[in-house]
This record gives C-alpha cells, structure tokens and sequence, in this order.
C-alpha cells in the first residue's frame, strides 16, 4: 500500500477543509500521514489526528511557519519526502503555490487538480478550462499532487486515532518572508465549501450593485461569487473569482446573475447540483447549462426573489 | 535590473477547443492562436518596470514551434527590447511539460543572468500553474506567485498576492521569480509604429539540446476526452415559478 503524505492548510487555529478533502483523495491512495508545519497549532495536529483515515500526524513547531513561505516549507516536505510514494494537497492556493517546488526539488512531474484516481500512477485532470479531460499516466516514481477538492468527499473531522509524532525544523532558505495578510473579511460562507453560491457578472454594472447580489446572499445564507469579468472590471477582489484561473466550486444550488456564461466562468462552477441564471440576454450561453433559466432585468428581478425569500421565511 | 519574460504561445482565449475523436489531444490545427493572457500581463509588468527606471532591459522567451516567434513579436512590440526562440517540435500543451519547460527556462536563465524572471500563473491550455514554482525551486531562488502587485525596495521586491482568503505580503531576495495574477496591471496594445520597430529588433535561436536539457515527458497523456455535457433546463417565467420549482422540484431551498 502506498504511503500518502497531506501536507496540512491552516491558519495555526483550525485545519482547512481543503485538508479534509485532500485527505479524503489520499486515503483512495493508501495509508494517510498528515503534516502539520505550524507555530503553537498543537491544537491543528490534534484535529488533524482525530480526522477519519489519519494514520499518523507529523508535528512541526517553529516560528518560521507560523506564516510558512513556500521556500521554507518545501524545503521541510523534501526533507521528509523518502518516506512517501505520494505528496498530496488541495488545489487551493497554497498548494498551489507549494507543490510544483516540492515536485522540482524532487525532480518528479506535479500533477494539478486531480478531480479522479484510476489508480497508483494515472490519474484525470481538467485542462484547456474543463473543455477536456485528460487521463494521465506518471512515470514517476514519487508522486506530487494536488486534488480539486469538490471532486472528492471531505473525510469525517472524527473517527481518526492518530498517533502525532513531532519532528525538527530544517533550516530556514531566508530567500522570502512573509509581510502580512489581510483576508477579505465576511460574515458568509466560505466560497468553495458553501451550500449556496451566489455571483454576480458583468451584468451587475458597477461595484456598487453588487448590494443586489450581497442582498440576495444574505437572505440564503450563501457565499457571494464573480466572474473574471465583474472581478476585471474592479467590480470585486479576485478571491471572489469563480473559474478557470479562480476558485471552482460546486454548491448544491449556483446563482448566477448577470453572467453570460463564458467557458472560462462555467469551468469553475458547472458541476454544481442546481444552477439559476438570471440575464437579460436569452442568447447567453448560461442558459445552456442551467436548470432554471430566467430572463429579465436582474435589477428588478434579484430583489424580487430576495424579498419573497425575506417573505416566505417570515410566513 | 534585466527582467526575464517567458511568453507561450496558446490556442486564444475565445476559442472553444475540440476534443479529437481519436481520444489524443485538443485540435489546434487552424486554430486562433495568441500570448497566454497571464504572460501578456508580465510581458506589461516588465516594461512598466522598464519605463519607471527600475528595469534596464526585458528580454521575453518563448519554447515552442517556428511560429512562436510570432508571440515574441508581440512581446517585442508591446516593449521588450529583445527576444530568444527555444524551438521545439514537441506540443506544448502536452507533450512538452512544466518540468521539461523549467528545466529548459533555468538553461536560458544561466546563460542571461537576469535579476527577475516575471511570467504568468497560469497557460490557460494545460491550466497546470507550475512553471513559475518550478523554476524557481530549481535555480534556488524565491517565488511570489499570483502577484496583484509588484513593488521594488533596495535589494528585493515587496509584492502583493492573490490568495484565496484575500491578500498575502511577502518580501523576496533578488534574484526571483514572481508570476502574475489578473488584477497586477491591463496589458497594452501595441502601436504600428511599434509593430513594425519590433520587426526589426532581435530573436536568438536555441535548441533544447544546445541548452543541454533533456525534456522527455514525465506524463502520457493515454485519453483526451471530452467532458460530460451538462444538460440546461427550463426557462421560468417568473420569480414565483422559480421559487417553486427550487422549492418542490429541486429541494435546495
């Protein structure tokens, strides 16, 4: 059986769900090793060893990954890759950000938001933005992966019994250093793990009608998205970007206002169970992937369903 | 400073690919053509460098077949002064891989001794989003991906990232890499008069056996499918028919 090492996203408090998607993948792959790099995140290694299918949790404590730079952390993946016939992590940005530098230093191919394992070495993967998929076969040995986390279950925050064993720091590479970080802050849901996605294109006009999309959020409990287009237009952040160069996400219900439905917007959320389109244009090709379709001013429309949402909560 | 700008040639962004029947690869025969976008907007970055003072030359770099000297034209006549073609015959989509393509930019990077290699996240035709990381690991120097902004301080760069909570701030040494996100800056157009300078203005040629880099591919790609079509449903006609249907038909609210 394969060793599966995950290396762990958190912020020193809380294990990300992009981990407990990662491990989820890792598990169809073989025994699971969870490495948590933090600064005083004793309590992320407990959770992590209490996570289904975690058959042991690798414990790093040092100030220089309280914040970890993608230097300083590949440097401590290499440092303890012999022991594993696969790396793995979520697609997110940080792993994205840290796997293609643990795979070079490795001298192995990375493979890229993996949405299916067919087995030890091949693997299917999104490319030309989800217009086609590929299945891909690695020659090498050691494999370095990140997973789309919407392709794979969460494995169950408990069930797990762990052993966490701690280990040294290796030396910092000093060539980075982390500044600071200002998360967008909100009230609602997380983009790639919410129920309910809402978002909000083009259409919208302007960074200030975006309320209309907020409104509507708020009433369903959602977590507010964009299309490349609204997030080029300086409508919203990038972090609320949803597509092929964004976030991919797959709510049980997808609200897309204002969006014509560009390939590269639909590569981010076509595998969500229900998707609404509000336009204006009947031609757009959102309307293709659908289920319900309706056209109309989405300035008149979305505070309509907002309020009748407001209403039948009331009732 | 010398930036260094790879640059890859991509079927355009407003293409819709196909899948060929045969199940091994994307059709990309007669095909629009075009700069991944990401690399356009380093390709920018580099010059505004250039044209603030903080860069003395932008040498852009594209791997690739003949017509990717097409793509180095572009990048010389939005602003790079000069151009280097790695030819090869190998498909860049997905015969010729990201660790292939780093090895192969670290050979030129030997050879230019630039302070600041700048390129995109992302080719939007095999969306891996290695190259960058890659590269930099192999040279041993930082990496400050999916920048949204890019600042020189004595001695190193400040630069803003994209990251999925928000936004991040790292510090890094010179030399690094820093590869670019969508909100860093807009592209230019380039000008005839600047067409045509950039006619004029030098491509080298290299082979990857010159640079002495073996670039077999790690993966096979034993499929190309095309995905599984999403079917569209209904048209409603209006808020309440909509609500209902969620509610009763389709049960998410």
């Amino acid at each position: 059986m394969a060793e599966v090492l995950v290396v762990a996203e958190h912020d020193n408090a809380k294990l990300d769900k992009a981990t407990l998607h990662a491990v989820g993948a890792g598990a169809q792959m073989g025994g699971v090793t969870v490495l948590v790099a933090g600064h005083g995140a004793g309590g992320v290694a407990e959770a992590a060893a209490a996570v289904d299918g975690v058959a042991k949790v690798v414990h790093v404590d040092d100030a220089m990954y309280e914040n970890p730079v993608a230097e300083d952390l590949a440097a401590l993946v290499v440092a303890m890759a012999e022991g594993y016939d696969v790396i793995a992590g979520g697609s997110s940005t940080f792993g994205k950000n840290l796997m293609p530098r643990v795979a070079a230093l490795l001298d192995v191919a990375q493979i890229s938001d993996v949405v299916e394992i067919l087995g030890d070495d091949t693997f299917k993967r999104f490319i030309y933005a989800g217009n086609a998929l590929a299945t891909v076969k690695t020659v090498d040995a050691k494999k370095v992966i990140t997973v789309r986390t919407t392709a794979f279950p969460p494995a169950a925050e408990s069930g797990g019994a762990a052993t966490v064993e701690t280990i040294q720091a290796v030396a910092p590479t000093e060539l980075a250093r982390f500044l600071g970080r200002e998360v967008s802050a909100s009230e609602r849901p997380e983009l790639t793990s919410a129920r309910v996605v809402v978002s909000g294109g083009r259409g919208l006009g302007s960074g200030e009608n975006f309320a209309v999309v907020e409104g509507l959020a708020d009433q369903l409990g959602a977590a507010v998205g964009a299309s490349r287009a609204a997030v080029d237009a300086g409508y919203v952040p990038n972090d609320y970007q949803v597509g092929q160069t964004g976030k991919i996400v797959a709510p049980e219900l997808y609200i897309a206002v204002g969006i014509s439905g560009a390939i590269q917007h639909l590569a981010g959320m076509k595998d969500s169970k229900i998707i609404v389109a509000i336009n204006k244009d009947e031609e757009a090709p959102i309307f293709q992937v659908a289920d319900y379709g309706l056209v109309g001013d989405l300035f008149q429309l979305v505070p309509q369903l907002t309020d009748a949402l407001k209403q039948s909560k009331a009732a | 400073m010398k930036i260094l700008v790879p640059v890859k040639r991509v079927v355009d962004y407003n293409v819709t690919v196909r899948v060929k029947a045969d199940g091994s690869g994307v059709e990309t025969a007669n095909v629009k053509m075009s700069m991944n976008p990401f690399d356009e907007i380093a390709n920018e970055e580099a010059i505004r460098l250039k044209e603030a003072g903080n860069a003395t030359e932008v040498v852009a770099v594209s791997i690739g077949e003949a017509k990717a000297q097409e793509t180095l034209r572009t990048a010389m006549a939005m602003g790079a002064d000069r151009a280097i073609h790695v030819a090869t015959d190998a498909r860049t989509d997905t015969e010729l891989q990201p660790l292939a393509v780093a090895k192969l930019l670290r050979a030129v990077v030997e050879r230019e001794q630039p302070d600041l290699v700048l390129m995109g996240k992302q080719a939007i035709d095999d969306d891996s989003n290695q190259t960058g990381q890659m590269l930099a690991a192999l040279l041993g120097w930082p990496q400050a991906t999916f920048a949204s902004k890019v600042a020189v301080d004595d001695g190193g760069l400040e630069v803003t990232r994209e990251i999925d909570a928000g936004l991040e701030r790292v510090a890094v040494k010179l030399p690094a890499i820093v590869t670019t996100d969508l909100r860093l800056n807009e592209p230019r157009y380039a000008s005839l008069p600047n067409i045509m300078k950039a006619k004029k203005k030098p491509i080298d040629q290299l082979g990857p056996e010159e640079l002495g880099v073996e670039t077999s591919p790690r993966l096979t790609y034993v499929r190309v499918e095309e995905p599984p079509k999403r079917q569209g449903g209904v048209r409603v006609a209006d808020i309440d028919e909509l609500l209902t249907k969620l509610k009763t038909e389709a049960g998410v609210i």
